[in-house]
């Protein structure tokens, strides 16, 4: 039996990470789960937090913010419309930022422009967070 | 006859443009390696979304209540054409290629009595379209400032979408691109992003079937992912039209370089031959006067 499998990040500008790994725990929308090799087939939503990759006994974390996870036997994709690695993260000026689209979001015109607003700042809060939990 | 001086101004502003196409040339090569990249990038995105979307959409599609972006509203009279082009010209036939695709549809559309409203992303389209469609311009998204196309452009397009398919603005949704070839074969593509159209997967041997668990159920990440996927092809669009700008410019302006070279040999031909003339003249005038002594 195979003790790794394939796992990958992809964010629609690129594919971040493509490397044979023993293990991964997603942050699915209804809770983490863990991936090992030969696991069932699942496609599952992410909600907004760390991805832990374990290779070779090392651990390295990225975040991810909207997107979902497809679990076949051998491999493990991971779609997220935002993926970094957690130590490109920074919170320089995030407080400003966040406060920023909050005005966005209260001065904007149209339903259009508010669920625009809205999603930055969702977006702006995951990274608060998730850098809070750091 | 023109003088020699008008010739020898001629020949240096021939050679002024020939310096600017060149330069064009040489920075729309550039910028073309950029944009494939871009485009080659983002491909492991969309073909994945693709994937798992085909996958869903198949389980789906034949059940009741399925999500309206994935099996339409049931209607088809009122069409939203997304016309993507360029801000700038001096591409070549680009920005008209689209256009042409453009407005020949509206037209076939209109012809059998639909309803049809346009969007243009792009300046370029919009100078093209606005003369005719006027009327039925919905919107002109702007994206000069823009000097890399991001997701977050992309999305933008794609939440007004899906804002306007929510207010029942309209039934289906094409968007209409250059798709990428070559650095000289740009194929102008219309493709059908709502409701959504994934091709029917082929069985391909190395295709193995999964069964998928789902969390949470089928619906509701369907109905997550079908607006994201709406941006996801918008993005994919425009990044294919950003490749094909510049392959086309590329070509436009390795012709326009090649065309300036060859105007200025003709012209100093003429130039030399004129001079020669003059020089031939002004003896035969010495030489008559001479002998008329």
């Amino acid at each position: 039996m195979a003790d790794t499998f394939t796992f990958s990040l992809v964010s629609p500008e690129r594919e971040l990470v493509s490397e044979e790994v023993s293990s991964v725990v997603v942050p699915g929308s209804e809770g983490d789960f863990g991936v090992l090799p030969n696991h069932a087939p699942v496609i599952a939503r992410l909600r907004p937090g760390l991805v832990t990759v374990v290779k070779d006994g090392a651990t390295k974390r990225y975040f991810v913010y909207h997107g979902f996870a497809e679990v076949t036997q051998s491999s493990l994709s991971v779609l997220a419309e935002d993926a970094q690695p957690v130590e490109e993260l920074h919170g320089d000026g995030l407080a400003q930022k966040i406060k920023d689209a909050e005005e966005d979001v209260s001065v904007a015109k149209n339903a259009l422009e508010k669920a625009l607003a809205e999603e930055i700042l969702s977006h702006l809060k995951a990274v608060e967070s998730t850098l809070a939990s750091l | 006859m023109a003088s020699l001086k008008e010739l020898r101004n001629r020949i240096d502003s021939v050679k002024n443009t020939q310096k600017i196409t060149k330069a064009m040339q040489m920075v729309a090569a550039a910028k073309l390696r950029r944009a494939q990249d871009a485009a080659e990038a983002a491909r492991p995105y969309s073909e994945r979304m693709d994937a798992v979307l085909g996958n869903l959409a198949a389980a789906m599609a034949t059940m009741p209540g399925a999500p309206a972006l994935l099996a339409g509203n049931g209607k088809s009279d009122r069409h939203l054409l997304v016309v993507a082009t360029a801000e700038r010209g001096l591409c070549g036939g680009f920005n008209s290629s689209i256009s042409k695709l453009a407005r020949a549809k509206a037209l076939e559309l209109k012809a059998q009595g639909k309803d049809v409203k346009l969007l243009c992303v792009g300046k370029k389209g919009y100078d093209a379209l606005k003369r005719e469609f006027q009327a039925d311009i919905v919107d002109v998204v702007d994206l000069s400032a823009v000097r890399q196309i991001g997701f977050a452009d992309a999305h933008d397009i794609g939440a007004k979408l899906i804002t306007m398919f929510e207010a029942d603005e309209f039934d289906i949704c094409t968007i209409f691109y250059n798709k990428f070839e070559s650095v000289i074969s740009q194929v102008p593509t219309a493709q059908q992003i709502i409701p959504a159209f994934f091709p029917t997967a082929d069985n391909d041997e190395d295709k193995t079937v999964h069964v998928y668990d789902y969390e949470p159920d089928e619906k509701a990440i369907l109905s997550d992912l079908l607006p994201r996927n709406v941006s996801v092809q918008v993005f994919k669009a425009l990044l294919e039209n950003g490749a094909s700008e510049q392959g086309a410019r590329m070509s436009a302006m390795d012709n326009a370089t090649r065309n300036a070279g060859e105007m200025i040999d003709s012209l100093t031909i003429l130039y030399n031959r004129s001079r020669q003339a003059q020089i031939t003249k002004e003896l035969i005038e010495i030489i008559s006067g001479a002998e008329a002594l």
